[in-house]
């Protein structure tokens, strides 16, 4: 061993990603060869600049991105010298100046300066509240500017533009991203995916502005607003130009090293001068510089293995992927997608999933892949794209992934099981599949965590951390339960709509307020999407005890009835099984006449709809309708709305069963049940089935031998035929089935989750086990289901129309007679 | 704009709720916010002149029912991605009692 004075001396110019980790490859290779120094102009260790996005969007802390911290340098000898920044390379000396004027020598140079921000030359660029996103210093200040003011304006539409907006809008402000191109991250995605992206980011509150120039930026002592080549302005008071990178070599060059967009290296990282190597952003390799850690992070590896003088790697060059780190959003793109002669695409669009994919193939090949929406598959066409396998035998169905060309079943964790070893899960690590199972299986690896220390794998972007959750549940089979990737439940919380159901049973959550504060809400009352959620959640969760909120609901469900475009209301008394009287009727008619109604409509559910009733007017006119017998008929509600009902056994001709008798039974158990979203029903007498039930939530089709149950139908926005649950005998049976769904469906499904949609995420199978197998849990289901009617059924009109509830909502609160 | 008018007790305005002023120049919605506030806006939304006093009211902002705009309470301003504005009114809560102050719309040229 070579003992400390006659150690070669390692200097490191820049304390960053590609710096370290090439240190980190280097004392894995050679601990003892360097004494090493490193130099960084940040006063920080080092940390993983990626995250800086979440950390922006308060996701994460500086604390949790750290990635090598004073005492890593410490323990490993490495005289780390933050703060300092180095102004001059003598190669004469062989000597590096701080800007101090300290000289230090160098056996070997290693420059890893990265690169900065480009800082579009526009008047007035040098405002304060003009910065670049890059470091932490920048992120302070954009945190900073997000506390003291309002309009952000992000210059760019890329993938660092559209995280630094992200982040700044879920700080609070109110952002406009303005892109010269009409398409966003049109270097990773080609227009439709483009605008898919744009209109989820637009729904999340981001305004755009493209194509658009901008041509000067206005304000005195700050930044006040952005002007456009078109002339329009924006107010802005802080502006972040997320243009691009420009590699960092002013150092290289001056010291006479050859530049060109980049410091020129050539496959083993050495510059023109044999004694300096480089790598990372800094550097040019075959005319290409790279802007995203996988290729810096390959660069490391072959540049260490130089420097221990173990002098066979080369580095080749990169494929790189991408993801963007917005969470919610999936999003992956690889490879080369631009459309050509010799080129052809594979597309695959689902608007009601949100899903787009498109495969570029050349010569039987995959050249490029972008996906939105559903990205589990991303590395595996990622694999064959760098392997240039031949996939023309797979051609028809390559489109669905590695699951549906029998490469593994349906769920994720299966086309995790199809992949082959070599199969790369960490792109920013370059960590493979059969590396992760090897350290779970050697090192008896549980967590997340333990694969992250051991592998690398998911500590950089931590995009891949799904895939490795799924690596790690393949590999230990059972023990592993991983959290499946989760939706939030909206923009006011991480948590999902499941994780809130959860602890408010586990906390014994009882109020609104409650639950925000337990869950640690990020917004002061939540928003019209959580509101309604949560009050929905607590009075399911707790029925007759937790006292419903009404400023929670909707207008609808509020005043129980629905609000028409002109602010008037539809009043829809219900008419069990759609069955009415002449009494009824007159009453009606009646009604209709004293109050001047406008209009009088049969709706689909069979019954009969008085539009344009005006606020006021409401308690009178359900008092008229009560006194005819008449009750609410929750047509605003997310609940229990109709059940549409056939003549059946009673006239037609061919009716095997009473089905409009049946019909009425179940409404008449179910009315006034809140439920997820709206649930209507369907009894048809036999299979000609004129009430339509098989395009319903629940319907009901009745044969000589009894009653087939189906349910997860859908006819509005979606159209979807039913499915066969099962098949019962009698009247009684089918009630307990249908009502043991629907309680099972109020306590799994998420709040305007339609029934359908909950099947589908739940399965089919998982419903039929608990409700038809399972005679026990079915009775159960039932039970509860009972006990929370009896707090359910009390007509919510003749409550206001006669006992004063919420006598503030109908009258207004003073009449002016101003001029 | 009119003097301060005494309009009724804040009690009668439910806390994240609205009531409505009626004036011959149309329906001013009366907003209170968890911590009491009041707030007065003219009861017509920006996008296709939806009943505001009848959205969810969440801190200093309510969602118009039909097809939820959100709208700053404080400043009538239409918040991101959506545009529009809202002609507010002063609005003042003493001793448990509203006032308001009705300002004429300024005709748009
Ligand atoms: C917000 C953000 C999000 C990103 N997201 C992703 C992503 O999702 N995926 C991905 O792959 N990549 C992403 N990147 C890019 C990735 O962070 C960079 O590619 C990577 O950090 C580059 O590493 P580097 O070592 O070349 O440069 P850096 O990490 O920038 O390190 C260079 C260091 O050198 C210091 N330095 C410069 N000059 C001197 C000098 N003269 N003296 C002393 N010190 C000096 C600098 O202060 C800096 O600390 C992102 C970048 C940002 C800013
Ligand atoms: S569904 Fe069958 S029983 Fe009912 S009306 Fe039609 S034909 Fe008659
Ligand atoms: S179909 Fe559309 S327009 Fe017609 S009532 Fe339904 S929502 Fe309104
Ligand atoms: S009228 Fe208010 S959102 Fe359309």
């Amino acid at each position: 061993m070579l003992d400390k004075v006659t150690k070669q001396k390692l200097v490191v110019i820049g304390n960053g990603m590609a710096g370290i980790r090439t240190v980190e490859a280097l004392l894995e290779r050679a601990p003892d060869l360097y004494d090493i120094t490193v130099f960084g102009s940040e006063p920080y260790g080092n940390y993983n600049r990626i995250l800086l996005s979440p950390v922006l969007a308060g996701e994460k802390t500086v604390d949790d991105i750290m990635l090598n911290t004073v005492d890593w340098y410490e323990d490993n000898n490495i005289t780390l010298r933050k703060g300092e920044t180095i102004t001059m390379i003598d190669r004469r000396t062989c000597e590096v100046v701080t800007e101090a004027g300290a000289r230090v020598p160098y056996d070997r140079l290693l420059i890893a300066t990265g690169s900065n921000p480009i800082m579009l030359p526009l008047p007035g660029k040098d405002l304060p509240g003009v910065i670049g996103f890059r470091d932490i210093y920048d992120v302070d200040r954009m945190i900073k500017a997000s506390t003291d003011y309002r309009n952000a304006v992000v210059i760019g539409g890329g993938l660092l533009g559209l995280e630094a907006a992200n982040g700044l809008m879920k700080r609070g402000m109110s952002v406009t991203v303005v892109h010269l191109l009409d398409t966003l991250m049109e270097r990773q995605l080609d227009p439709v995916a483009g605008g898919l992206l744009r209109k989820s980011l637009e729904e999340r509150g981001m305004v755009f502005k493209m194509p658009a120039q901008t041509q000067a930026i206005l304000g005195e002592d700050r930044v006040t607003g952005v002007r456009f080549a078109d002339g329009t302005e924006l107010p802005a008071d802080l502006v972040v130009m997320a243009v691009g990178i420009r590699p960092n070599f002013e150092l290289a060059k001056k010291a006479g090293l050859y530049c060109e967009r980049g410091i020129v290296v050539s496959d083993t990282m050495q510059t023109y001068d044999g004694r300096i190597y480089a790598v990372g952003e800094c550097v040019q390799h075959r005319r290409q510089t790279y802007g995203l850690v996988a290729p810096l992070f390959d660069q490391a590896k072959v540049c260490a293995n130089h420097l221990a003088m173990k002098g066979f790697a080369t580095y080749d060059g990169s494929v790189t992927s991408t993801k963007l780190k917005v969470t919610g959003i999936d999003l992956f793109s690889a490879g080369d997608f631009a459309p050509g002669p010799d080129k052809e695409e594979i597309v695959l669009q689902d608007a009601n999933r949100g899903v787009y994919k498109r495969i570029i193939l050349k010569d039987k090949k995959i050249v490029g892949a972008v996906l939105y929406g559903d990205t589990i598959d991303g590395p595996w066409y990622f694999q064959h794209l760098r392997d240039g396998t031949d996939v023309s035998h797979m051609r028809e169905r390559l489109v669905f992934g590695a699951a549906n060309l029998g490469e593994g079943g349906v769920s994720g964790q299966s086309s995790v099981a199809a992949m082959s070893d070599e199969t790369e899960i960490c792109g920013c690590n370059g960590v493979c599949k059969g590396a992760i199972v090897k350290a779970i299986t050697d090192k008896k690896l549980f967590t997340l965590d333990d694969v992250r220390a051991h592998t690398k794998a998911s500590s950089s972007c931590g995009s891949c951390t799904g895939l490795v959750e799924q690596v790690l549940a393949f590999t230990l089979g059972g023990d592993y339960s991983a959290a499946p990737k989760v939706k939030p439940l909206c923009k006011c919380t991480d948590h999902s709509h499941d994780d809130v159901r959860r602890v408010i049973v586990e906390q014994n959550l009882k109020t609104i307020p409650a639950v925000m504060r337990f869950m640690e809400w990020k917004t002061l009352n939540g928003c019209h999407s959580c509101r309604p959620a949560l009050n929905y959640y607590l009075l399911a969760t707790w029925p007759g005890e937790y006292v419903d909120d009404q400023q929670s609901r909707f207008i609808n469900e509020r005043v129980h009835a629905n609000i028409q475009k002109d602010g008037t209301y539809s009043v829809v008394p219900r008419m069990w099984g759609g069955v009415t009287t002449p009494s009824e009727l007159r009453a009606i008619a009646d009604v209709a006449e004293k109050f001047n109604i406008p209009t009088v409509k049969v709706t689909g559910g069979q019954r009969i709809d008085l539009l344009g009733v005006k606020k006021e007017d409401l308690p009178a006119v359900w008092a008229d309708l009560n006194d005819a017998g008449m009750v609410s008929g929750h047509a605003y509600a997310k609940g229990l709305r109709t059940v549409k009902t056939c003549v059946g056994s009673e006239w037609c001709r061919f009716g095997t069963q009473d089905s409009t008798g049946l019909g009425i039974k179940i409404e008449k158990f179910m009315w006034g049940s809140w439920t997820p979203a709206k649930v209507k029903l369907g009894v048809s007498g036999c299979p000609r089935n004129c009430a339509e039930a098989t395009c319903k939530d629940v319907g009901v089709v009745c044969v000589d031998s009894g009653y087939e149950i189906h349910f997860a139908g859908a006819a509005g926005l979606h159209i979807k035929g039913t499915e066969f649950l099962t098949k019962v005998e009698t009247e009684d049976e089918c009630l307990e089935v249908i009502v043991a769904l629907t309680q099972l469906y109020r306590e799994e499904g998420w709040y305007l989750e339609r029934m359908y949609k909950w099947c589908d995420r739940v399965g089919l199978e998982q419903i039929r086990k608990r409700v038809v197998d399972n005679v026990e849990n079915r009775k159960a289901l039932f039970a509860r289901f009972a006990y929370s009617q009896q707090f359910a059924q009390s007509d919510p009109w003749s409550e206001r129309a006669r006992s004063g509830v919420d006598r503030n909502e109908f009258a207004p609160l003073a009449e002016l007679e101003i001029a | 704009m009119t003097g301060w008018i005494e309009i009724g007790a804040l009690d009668d305005i439910p806390r994240l709720g609205s009531r409505v002023v009626r004036t011959p120049h149309g329906n001013i919605a009366v907003f209170r916010t968890e911590s009491d506030e009041v707030f007065a806006l003219d009861d017509r939304c920006p996008h296709k002149g939806g009943p505001l006093s009848q959205g969810i009211v969440h801190n200093k902002r309510v969602t118009c029912p039909l097809h939820n705009f959100v709208i700053e309470l404080a400043s009538g301003q239409a918040v991101a991605p959506d545009e529009g504005c809202t002609h507010t009114h002063p609005a003042k809560v003493e001793n448990g009692v509203v006032w308001l102050s009705v300002r004429q719309a300024v005709p748009v040229s």
